[in-house]
């Protein structure tokens, strides 16, 4: 019984994955069988994939970020004036929007960890703050680069002329963070944090300090995926705030069973999470479904996802009975 | 000795009559068989107490009766109905109510609200407050219970918020109650209030199984006992047939001798002191703390003594006064502060401060030395994580099956032993147990002793909180006795007695004769 319940957990995702692409084959085997049309896919996730990682260390400790979009399209905005108006060499450029990212981020955290506001309203209002100050700072326009520039690389550059070099960038980061989350005793305090702060503080864990930097650690990969966006792009804007970021890798993490409590949750499975959006997304397009419809496909995802999350902690805390669990009713 | 004769067991049971038969149940969990072939009868009336090592099954037969969890095979018979495994609604509708070693209570709520939750009082949906708290005066004040119906249950007294429990059980028509570990939280006082309330529920017809690791309380309350080793039950006896040594043998299999062991005295340097330090509820506080000394702080619940150790591990701040470590003073803002400097707390509250349910032994185990065990580039050494791991697992004998396995898997005494295992594994040179037997078993105790023993003979400064007299008495070197968050009094080995703390707990007597 256990072991069935335990058996679920680690594969369900995985099975439900080799379905949708399984059901997808049979439906349109010649244009979704393809070498081509799976690179599309990593190609299209890519940037997702790399805030859902970012959000997964925030989540892990407990927090949320809803913040992710404003970031990219201010780590957008940022790169490209500076790089436009300042002069500032690209590489150069993507350094220090990286750093400012990275403080903002931490600044977030710092805000929330010390006031005790809800991450989900805290991350909301940033999320209006970056989106906004990329307006002020773009004045509402595309930020385009000079012709003597190329700034195509990481967004829509190809190896070999086949693997884009985003998904490269992607690998990279997913291997990276795995390593860390695993191997290295600073990953495994955000689980630890995530798990029991309390405990954690009562064991030496600087636990306000590790749930601060996870707010870093999303800020830093959500301007990285800005940085490539702009790249995609060409141009530095503001209006890519609006374009759902935070809803579709927060779904991508509750699909890869990533817990919305804290310190439950791994790179892989998130990465899955975030695969079963994108083939789902791909296979609606090619099945004609229009995009209204597809949002409400996507919708009733996470709240499935979500769902599945509540009722499985549910259970857990019915079989422990903890004395803080708020009652149901009286009388 | 262990009463297995079929003619005089079934005499018994004609002759009582039944309410509850377990018959062979199984249950395992992967790597554990949890109960194997479990037998059990409770009698009509009786007070049965359920004893064994820490792991030996007592909290999972319970869950069975209860219908919290479904045996693997097996048959529960309860007044004569014969089911294969029981739901929680159909156990409480048989009048059978318990009391966990961890309480089920919204905290949130009022004490008379939890009494009666989940009951429907009066006919329609809206119900009178004042009319609830009436009837939960009524039930409080039948057993001679002091707490006022309206107060919120998050700011009772443990022992309040059993007998709370307590209530919630009566107000239900209990005709079953079972009390898992009721009394490891409790101090002396609180446990003879519970005793006498025990008592007259029993009079008036409640059947008890009375779960304990503390055997006193076994003869002073129980009918019969049941000996459980190892997921199976050992045998059945009546209690006056018994003794405690007879008792042990059966738990854990040999003769143990309980007296606390002797230890080799050894003072060396200054390790700690605090002089005139307050807040947090204690008020000019001051001592020292040698290497290789063992310090009790004895009082009663409210005292302070807990306080004060959560000020010396910068867990809450003081207000004034000064710290000093190794003649050095120290500001001590936050237990990784506090860690630094060589202290360790192990907490009161296992559940919420002492272990990380979710996670596994061995990252309970070596949280606090993380760092310590990994290499420049922050990779953890995983063979030395492993190592210090299951070296503590064994010398502590954790029973699991993995130190892979999560705490929340494990027994009470077992999670209880993780914590302290968290803090071996770290180098402290001052270590402060608060209440660090809790839920232990009788013969893991001593071993416990030993441990403790042992770090002080390794010049390990140690302070001790505890509630049970016979422990604090026995392990400490000497003893500082806090009352309402002063210091009421110091006692040295030759002044330690019972009625000595017991004076200067309850400020009968004040006499901190030893001036800074
Ligand atoms: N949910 C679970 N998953 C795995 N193992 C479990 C689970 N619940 C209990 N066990 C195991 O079953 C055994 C019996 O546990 P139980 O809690 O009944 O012991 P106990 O006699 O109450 O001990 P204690 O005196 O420490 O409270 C233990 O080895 C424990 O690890
Ligand atoms: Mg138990």
């Amino acid at each position: 019984m256990n072991n069935v319940k335990g058996f679920l957990k680690e594969y369900a995702i995985g099975a439900f994955l080799l379905l949708i692409i399984v059901i997808m084959s049979i439906l349109k085997p010649t244009i979704f069988l393809t070498v081509g049309n799976f690179v599309n896919i990593l190609d299209q996730v890519a940037i997702n994939g790399i805030l859902t990682v970012g959000i997964l260390f925030v989540m892990l400790a407990q927090g949320i970020d809803l913040s992710v979009g404003g970031m990219m399209a201010f780590s957008g905005v940022v790169g490209a004036k500076i790089i436009t108006v300042f002069g500032i060499p690209y590489p150069l450029a993507v350094i220090v929007v990286l750093i400012i990212c990275v403080l903002v981020g931490c600044l977030q955290g710092y805000i929330i960890v010390n006031t005790g506001i809800f991450p989900m309203i805290g991350t909301l209002a940033m999320m209006g703050v970056l989106g906004g100050a990329a307006y002020v700072i773009s004045k509402g326009q595309y930020i385009i680069f000079p012709d003597n520039m190329d700034i195509s690389f990481l967004g829509q550059g190809r190896i070999g002329g086949l693997i884009p070099v985003s998904v490269l960038v992607l690998l990279i980061v997913l291997v990276v963070a795995s390593i860390v989350l695993n191997k290295t005793f600073f990953g495994r305090y955000f689980y630890l944090v995530g798990s029991n702060s309390e405990a954690a503080r009562l064991s030496g864990i600087q636990t306000k300090l590790v749930q601060i930097v996870s707010y870093g650690i999303s800020g830093l990969f959500a301007s990285f995926a800005g940085i490539i966006y702009m790249s995609r792009l060409g141009s530095g804007s503001a209006q890519i705030y609006t374009g759902g970021w935070e809803m579709s890798c927060l779904t991508a993490a509750v699909i890869g069973g990533v817990s919305l409590m804290g310190g439950e949750g791994k790179v892989i499975k998130a990465f899955i999470g975030v695969l079963i959006i994108g083939v789902l997304t791909t296979s609606m397009i090619m099945l004609g479904i229009d995009a209204y419809a597809q949002k409400i496909v996507t919708g009733i995802v996470f709240l499935a996802a979500v769902c599945f999350d509540g009722i499985s902690k549910q259970m857990a805390t019915n079989a422990k009975m903890k004395i803080e669990e708020p009652a149901k009713q009286a009388g | 000795m262990i009463n297995t004769a079929p003619v005089d067991y079934y005499e018994t049971v004609k002759s009582m009559g039944t309410i509850l038969e377990v018959k062979n149940v199984v249950k395992t969990y992967p790597g554990v068989i949890a109960l194997n072939n479990v037998s059990l009868d409770i009698q009509q009336g009786e007070i049965h107490a359920l004893i064994g090592e820490n792991g030996a099954g007592k909290s999972t037969i319970i869950k069975t009766i209860t219908g919290a969890i479904a045996p693997d095979d097996g048959e529960i018979t309860i007044s004569g109905k014969s089911y294969k495994s029981l739901t929680p609604q159909i156990s409480r509708a048989e009048g059978i109510e318990a009391v966990y070693q961890e309480f089920n209570l919204a905290g949130s709520l009022t004490v008379a609200e939890n009494i009666f939750i989940g009951q429907k009082l009066g006919k329609g949906p809206i119900f009178n407050l004042e009319t609830l708290f009436a009837k939960a005066k009524e039930v409080l004040s039948m057993y001679d219970v002091d707490i006022n119906p309206a107060e919120k249950v998050r700011d009772l007294t443990i022992a309040r918020m059993q007998l709370v429990e307590i209530a919630k059980a009566v107000a239900r028509n209990a005709k079953l109650l079972i009390l898992d570990e009721p009394t490891a939280p409790l101090t002396d006082n609180e446990v003879s209030t519970l005793f006498s309330i025990i008592k007259k529920l029993n009079a008036d017809g409640v059947t008890i199984i009375y779960i304990s690791h503390r055997l006193e309380e076994i003869f002073e309350l129980t009918d019969r006992v049941t000996v459980m080793r190892d997921g199976q039950t050992v045998g059945t006896d009546h209690t006056k047939n018994l003794n405690k040594e007879k008792l042990i043998e059966m738990m854990v299999g040999r003769t143990l001798q309980e007296a606390f062991p002797q230890r080799n005295i050894n003072y060396g340097a200054e390790l700690l002191e605090l002089k005139n330090v307050s807040g947090n509820g204690v008020d000019d506080i001051s001592f020292k703390l040698r290497e290789g000394e063992i310090i009790g702080l004895a009082g009663l619940v409210g005292a302070g003594r807990t306080e004060l150790a959560r000020i010396i591990f910068g867990a809450d701040k003081k207000e004034s006064g000064e710290i000093f470590v190794r003649g050095e003073k120290v500001d001590i803002d936050s237990p990784a502060i506090a860690i630094k400097h060589g202290i360790g707390f192990l907490t009161e509250d296992r559940k919420a401060q002492g272990v990380l349910l979710s996670v596994s032994v061995k990252w309970n185990t070596t949280i606090s030395v993380l760092r310590r065990i990994s290499g420049a580039l922050g990779f953890i050494n995983s063979a030395k994580e492993k190592r210090i791991t299951n070296d503590l697992t064994n010398s502590l004998s954790i029973k699991t099956p993995s130190i892979e396995q999560l705490v929340k898997n494990l027994s009470g005494g077992n999670q209880q032993k993780v914590a302290l295992a968290k803090w071996m594994a770290s180098d402290s040179k001052i270590l402060i147990f608060d209440e660090p037997t809790r839920g232990i078993d009788v013969g893991a105790k001593h071993e416990i002793y030993l441990l403790i023993n042992a770090l002080a003979e390794k010049g390990v400064g140690i302070i001790i909180i505890s509630s049970e007299m016979e422990e604090i008495l026995g392990v400490s070197d000497r003893l500082i006795v806090l009352h309402e968050g002063k210091i009421a009094g110091r006692l040295e080995k030759n002044e330690f007695s019972q009625v000595n703390v017991l004076k200067l707990a309850s400020g009968e007597l004040d006499k901190d004769k030893e001036a800074v």
